[in-house]
């Protein structure tokens, strides 16, 4: 506790009766795991080596809190607008930006199309690479081993255990992501909904759609 | 398009079959395999010099590398169509024949 009549929850500035105002840091009101001591120990030698910025890492922190509603939104404005669709085929990056959406400097972003043809299945083998700032943290079946060594080399069987069976007359086209790019797929737009809006069709696109274990839902699936 | 390379498009490629002791990003299932180029990325720096801390690592052409799965696993059982791509640097890739794509 204080020793000058009040406790220091939040820092902030007062003084010492000495007439010199000063600022103490928060005190820590919950006790840090090991792994989180850890980690905040090679935060700081990072920063105190000049390697990496402190504006860097909370960067880093903030993009992977994106969501998937993000990934949706890209998709639906894709259906309603054939422009666009071209403009995020040809350069994801930067149409997304557009949208309000960034990627750190050092990554890339790759959108493919699934098509009546071709579905897109997206894994990293020798991780779990994920395009964060539009699909939020990788599921953790993303992560497995099980998900990153069978989606290679048997991505329909893969595929039907999350439900989806896709026909013999269509290309099963595995991704794997390996180097510095990120991969999102843009589905199919589901049949019958014509005439409905962006925002209603952002509503219909799974995150799971987007890696290529799911199809968007119909609208009927929405309402029910 | 990006022609910086010096492979293109449709180009029939063989991924090195090699073992360097340092980290890559090469997995075990393509080496000694042969595909053709997909799609020519711009330039990257080689995560090879980046993972031992060399952060001005040279920028090097990268591809996407399509291979039939019937080229890959000999236990695929899924149609003849089925494909998968795979981000390659150039390093890791010969120019091949167009034997068995």
């Amino acid at each position: 506790m204080s020793d000058h009549g009040h406790d220091h929850e939040h820092g902030h500035d007062h003084s010492h009766g000495n007439g010199h105002p000063h600022r103490h840091p928060p005190a820590p009101d919950i006790e840090l795991s090991d792994r989180a001591k850890r980690s905040l120990a090679i935060q700081e030698l990072l920063v105190e080596k000049g390697i990496v910025e402190p504006h860097e890492i909370r960067r880093r922190v903030e993009e992977q809190r994106g969501s998937p509603m993000n990934g949706a939104r890209v998709v639906a404005r894709a259906w309603v607008d054939p422009e666009f669709k071209q403009r995020l085929l040809a350069d994801a990056r930067s149409a997304v930006a557009e949208m309000g959406f960034e990627f750190p400097d050092d990554t890339g972003l790759v959108v493919l199309e699934n098509t009546e043809e071709r579905h897109h299945l997206v894994v990293c083998t020798l991780c779990s690479c994920y395009p964060g700032a539009l699909l939020g943290p990788p599921p953790d079946w993303y992560k497995s081993l099980p998900y990153r060594s069978r989606a290679v080399n048997e991505p329909r069987s893969v595929m039907s255990e999350f439900g989806l069976e896709i026909g013999d007359e269509r290309e099963v086209r595995v991704v794997d992501s390996t180097a510095e790019l990120r991969y999102m797929i843009l589905p199919k737009r589901p049949a019958g909904t014509e005439g409905m809006s962006e925002d209603e069709l952002a509503q219909l696109v799974p995150r799971d759609s987007m890696i290529g274990v799911a199809e968007p839902m119909s609208p009927d699936m929405v309402q029910a | 398009m990006i022609t910086s390379g010096r492979f293109q498009p449709g180009d029939v490629v063989l991924v090195r079959n090699d073992d360097p002791p340092h980290h890559h990003r090469t997995p075990w299932y393509v080496m000694g395999k042969t595909g053709w180029i997909d799609a020519v990325y711009e330039p990257w720096p080689n995560p090879e010099e980046m993972a031992h801390g060399q952060h001005n690592a040279a920028k090097i052409p990268l591809y996407r590398v399509e291979f039939d799965q019937r080229d890959l696993w000999d236990s695929y059982d899924g149609p003849e169509r089925d494909r998968l791509v795979i981000d390659i640097f150039e390093h890791w890739l010969e120019p091949a024949s167009g034997g068995d794509s």
